[in-house]
């Protein structure tokens, strides 16, 4: 089926929401964020009452163990990326293939560049002997903040199909629900990296 | 339902104005970023200057809140009245954060031993 | 891949093809019916053998072992595999044609939810030849179910957690259909209540299906990977597993008993011909019931050691959910009071349903009672007390609607005469299972014991449960056979089968076409079938729109392709403890088979096709004759 073709004058102001599968794409994405919700809070309230138990004589605590440095740059690369995903946005309003895929790809980038900063951290700590199975505090951290890893990678696969797939093609009634889609999935890892710095890492280090 | 949504070229004036309020809307959206950073900023400082945890605690857990609300609001659209159902959608949101108080009141609670 | 609506008879390799890559909401309606048949069939089964087991004291028909095997998957069967899907199977084939939908929001995530379920439920019903089925109860309580041996713990756990990621992605479909779905002029208010209970219940599974993921997720890496949330010598507290449980737990009894009030508040007007007395109420009091679901779990949990200020709180909590269904009760018995009743088969089921569902109700009231519940706790009372809301509410539901909306599901009817006769069998044989059982809790009977001492004064009331138990196993083969019967019945081809239908579903004449509605109807007040009868319109519905060109989903077998991805990665993670070679390969295969077909759905446009004027036409003249549907 052939798509109709726009211009920057043609494009609707809410073209992700133009369609009727858009406006399903719209509400299915928010829906599923709120069960989302529900998942990061059973595990958070996990991780809560796991804090710092673990065998006799453990000697990780939060406060032994984490570094806000890390941390810190870690936050910002996110919350940089969940800005630059607005960007993308601002592009597709104005109909600009060429903004949404770059800024698109800068998400891409600074969303690898958080994953790769995790993956140390986990490795740091498993090389000192912090492993997943060292304790029920171990398994709770790695849980709750490896479930946000792994949403990110879900996100960061997701954004580059979606990259790779309509770079050439352009911007279309199809297509435009799914960038959204996707951005606002990304929004919501944000939102739970936002509480994961504040409860995990902060009042870890205040123990 | 279906794809061929009829096709209306704007108005020049339409457009334009369109364009900038476009604009105008990503400016705010730069300062709602800025204004995150900064809530990050703080979090992180109260807890390097080494304040009373009682103090601390509930200050970063309130800046958590703020950040949400304005990454929900702002980045996520939720303040869109023109999002389709959208009133539908924030009544799922806030009753799922309503749900998981007990949850998180329970667990750290009644979970003791 | 675009399905075709031609009238040829097709070959069975088609045929299959086409069910195996259906994204028709009444052929998958349809197919969680017949699935969700056969777990319940195979769940009663395993009911009755323990029934046999229990019907004279010291009692060696089976072994103790077993008995917890049939005792635990009699249980999950019953509520994952059984109750939801038939439940799954009414809202897929009712709830679009009630709204006035041409098909649900996702109907790609329709048969991906299915296709989760079932290959999620055949993988726990391996376990029986597989080295012995899970045996920690369906509540599977961490303490007991960590040390079990075998594999029968990991088969519960990662079954439940593939059919659970279906039931959730089917929630969520659910939740969005009828959100941006619904016809012009089908305002929220306006909503059937069984749309309506669907919506709430549908939301129930989407804030409580998560809690089960985690739980069961925690379950798998502890006792798969080593990891120690459950494990107390590590630092882990087994009463996590007791809270996520029944954070899903709880809230699961209303996910399922809300669809079954709905469809008895569409069975009661009906037959009662009679609108539904206090719509608004019922409608308030289904948000308010789902609501509280989710502050009442602890309840199941009193004799932890919470502490006195936490039970009393989850205690009263508990009772407030009297109150919401109180008003429904009340409104059903006000609706038929005053009403020209015709006792059908539906009927018959809705009127066994109110006071079968208030005792359930009234003794959960008493369990409620922090204090009352340490006597009652773990005894057969309970399993008195939630087979009556589970039978008599839910099952009576399934069984009336199955009568009630036969013919828009197949276009046949099932017989009354055989249907009345299967309601007495089956309704006598329940109350005398369990009505005895209070007595047996009361006089300590614990439950989930597989024998008991000849001198203890259980005797009789353990016999005549066993004799009503098999007389509801009578009861089932009756229902089964008058489903068979309906194969031969001729055809229904018309509209309103019942006579006096009241909503939408009830002005479509039969058979439904695959498209449901041929325009979109105009829905223009409440109960809008019989709103257009009053006013003397023949094709009982207005329309919203010209005939013309209708847009429908594709078929596709990447669901099916997913859900078996997820069903081999199972097989590797059960295999892991076991220290095989090939389990990770195994898991990485599995995995990467459901990534790629996700990602070849991300890239592969799917636009759906259009059936064009002259093709409706023809169908319609096909399934209607000369003149189409008029």
């Amino acid at each position: 089926m052939e798509e109709t073709k726009f211009t920057p004058q043609t494009w609707p102001n809410h073209a992700e929401q133009a369609t009727a599968e858009g406006k399903n794409k719209f509400v299915g994405i928010w829906i599923f964020i709120c069960s989302d919700i529900v998942l990061f809070a059973s595990v958070f309230a996990t991780y809560l009452s796991l804090r710092n138990k673990g065998p006799a004589g453990m000697e990780f605590t939060t406060q032994s163990l984490f570094e806000l440095p890390l941390a810190f740059v870690m936050t910002m690369l996110l919350l940089t990326s969940s800005l630059t995903s607005v960007y993308a946005m601002y592009h597709m309003k104005n109909y600009n293939i060429k903004g949404v895929i770059t800024w698109m790809a800068i998400t891409v980038l600074l969303g690898l560049g958080f994953l790769g900063l995790e993956i140390y951290e986990f490795y740091h700590y498993v090389h000192i002997g912090f492993g997943y199975t060292q304790s029920a505090f171990s398994s709770a951290f790695f849980t709750l903040v490896g479930t946000h890893g792994l949403h990110v990678i879900i996100g960061l696969v997701w954004i580059t199909c979606l990259i790779v797939r309509n770079a050439k093609r352009g911007l279309n009634l199809y297509n435009a629900p799914k960038f959204y889609a996707a951005s606002i999935y990304w929004h919501f890892i944000d939102v739970v990296w936002v509480f994961i710095f504040t409860v995990v890492y902060l009042m870890g280090v205040l123990g | 339902m279906g794809h061929h949504t009829e096709v209306q070229a704007k108005t020049k004036a339409q457009y334009e104005y369109d364009r900038h309020h476009n604009a105008v809307h990503m400016k705010k959206q730069v300062v709602n970023f800025a204004i995150m950073i900064f809530l990050t900023f703080l979090a992180f400082a109260v807890v390097v200057a080494d304040f009373s945890p009682y103090l601390i605690k509930p200050f970063i857990l309130l800046l958590a809140g703020i950040q949400v609300v304005l990454q929900l609001y702002s980045f996520m659209h939720m303040d869109d009245k023109n999002g389709h159902h959208i009133g539908v959608i924030s009544t799922y949101v806030w009753s799922g954060a309503m749900i998981i108080f007990p949850v998180f009141l329970a667990f750290v609670t009644v979970v003791w031993w | 891949m675009s399905s075709v609506a031609v009238s040829k008879k097709k070959g069975f390799g088609a045929v299959l093809w086409d069910y195996l890559t259906t994204v028709d909401h009444k052929k998958l309606g349809v197919m969680y019916l017949f699935a969700g048949v056969l777990f319940f069939a195979i769940a009663g089964f395993e009911a009755l053998l323990m029934r046999i087991q229990l019907m004279v004291p010291n009692n060696d028909f089976i072994s103790a072992g077993l008995f917890n095997e049939l005792l635990t998957m009699h249980g999950t069967t019953m509520l994952f595999l059984a109750a939801t899907p038939l439940l799954f199977g009414f809202m897929n084939a009712i709830v679009p044609l009630q709204i006035g939908a041409r098909d649900v929001a996702f109907p790609f995530l329709n048969s991906l939810g299915f296709w989760l379920f079932f290959l999620g439920a055949i993988f726990m019903h391996l376990s029986f030849f597989m080295g012995g089925a899970p045996d920690a109860g369906w509540t599977s309580y961490a303490s007991l179910s960590l040390y079990s041996p075998g594999h029968g713990i990991d088969f519960y756990v990662l079954g439940l957690q593939i059919s659970g990621a279906g039931t959730l992605i089917s929630g969520i479909n659910f939740i969005v259909t009828i959100i941006t779905m619904r016809a012009p002029g089908m305002t929220f208010m306006r909503m059937p209540l069984f749309t309506w209970t669907t919506l709430i219940s549908s939301s129930l599974i989407l804030f409580a299906f998560p809690p089960l993921t985690v739980g069961l997720f925690f379950m798998l890496v502890d006792r798969m990977f080593g990891a120690n949330f459950f494990d107390h010598t590590m630092g882990g507290n087994t009463i996590i597993w007791e809270h996520l449980f029944w954070i899903f737990g709880h809230p699961e009894v209303y996910i399922l008993v809300l669809p079954a009030f709905g469809l008895f508040s569409e069975i009661i007007p009906v037959f009662a011909r009679k609108r539904l007395f206090g719509y608004s109420s019922m409608v308030f009091a289904t948000i308010l019931i789902g609501f509280l679901g989710f502050m009442v779990w602890a309840h199941h949990m009193f004799t932890v050691g919470m502490g006195p200020t936490a039970n009393a709180i989850f205690a009263i909590a508990t009772m407030a959910i009297a109150v919401p269904t109180g008003m429904k009760v009340f409104n059903w018995i006000l609706t038929i009071w005053g009403g020209s009743i015709k006792v059908t088969v539906p009927m018959l089921y809705a009127l066994g349903f109110i006071p079968s569902f208030v005792a359930g109700g009234v003794t959960g009231v008493m369990m409620a009672t922090a204090p009352l519940d340490y006597q009652l706790h773990d005894s057969y009372f309970i399993v008195a007390h939630f087979h009556y809301v589970i039978v008599g509410g839910i099952v009576t539901a399934i069984f009336g609607s199955m009568h009630y909306y036969w013919p828009i599901m197949f276009n046949r009817t099932l017989s009354e005469k055989l249907g009345v006769l299967t309601f007495w069998v089956f309704f006598i044989g329940f109350h005398l299972t369990f009505f005895l059982q209070h007595f047996l809790g009361l006089m300590g009977m614990p439950r989930r014991v597989f024998t008991f001492q000849a001198d203890q004064g259980w005797d009789l009331f353990n016999y005549i449960s066993s004799i009503g138990a098999i007389m509801m196993a009578v009861g089932v083969v009756l229902l089964v056979i008058n489903v068979l019967l309906s194969i031969k019945t001729p055809p229904v081809n018309r509209r309103d089968y019942w006579g006096d239908g009241r909503s939408l579903e009830w002005s479509i004449q039969l058979p439904v076409p695959f498209y449901n509605f041929k325009q979109t109807p105009l829905v223009r007040g409440f109960d809008p079938c019989w709103l257009e009868k009053q006013e003397g319109n023949k094709e009982m519905m207005t329309y919203a729109e010209p005939l013309g060109d209708i847009h429908m989903p594709n078929n596709s077998i990447l669901p099916l392709i997913m859900s078996i991805g997820l069903f081999i990665a199972a097989f590797g993670a059960l295999y892991h403890p076991d220290g095989v070679s090939w389990s990770v390969p195994v898991i990485v295969i599995g995995l990467g088979i459901t990534v790629l077909a996700m990602i070849t759905r991300s890239v592969k446009d799917d636009h759906g096709f259009h059936v064009h004027v002259e093709e409706v036409i023809a169908t319609e003249e096909r399934l209607y004759g000369k003149g189409g549907n008029k």
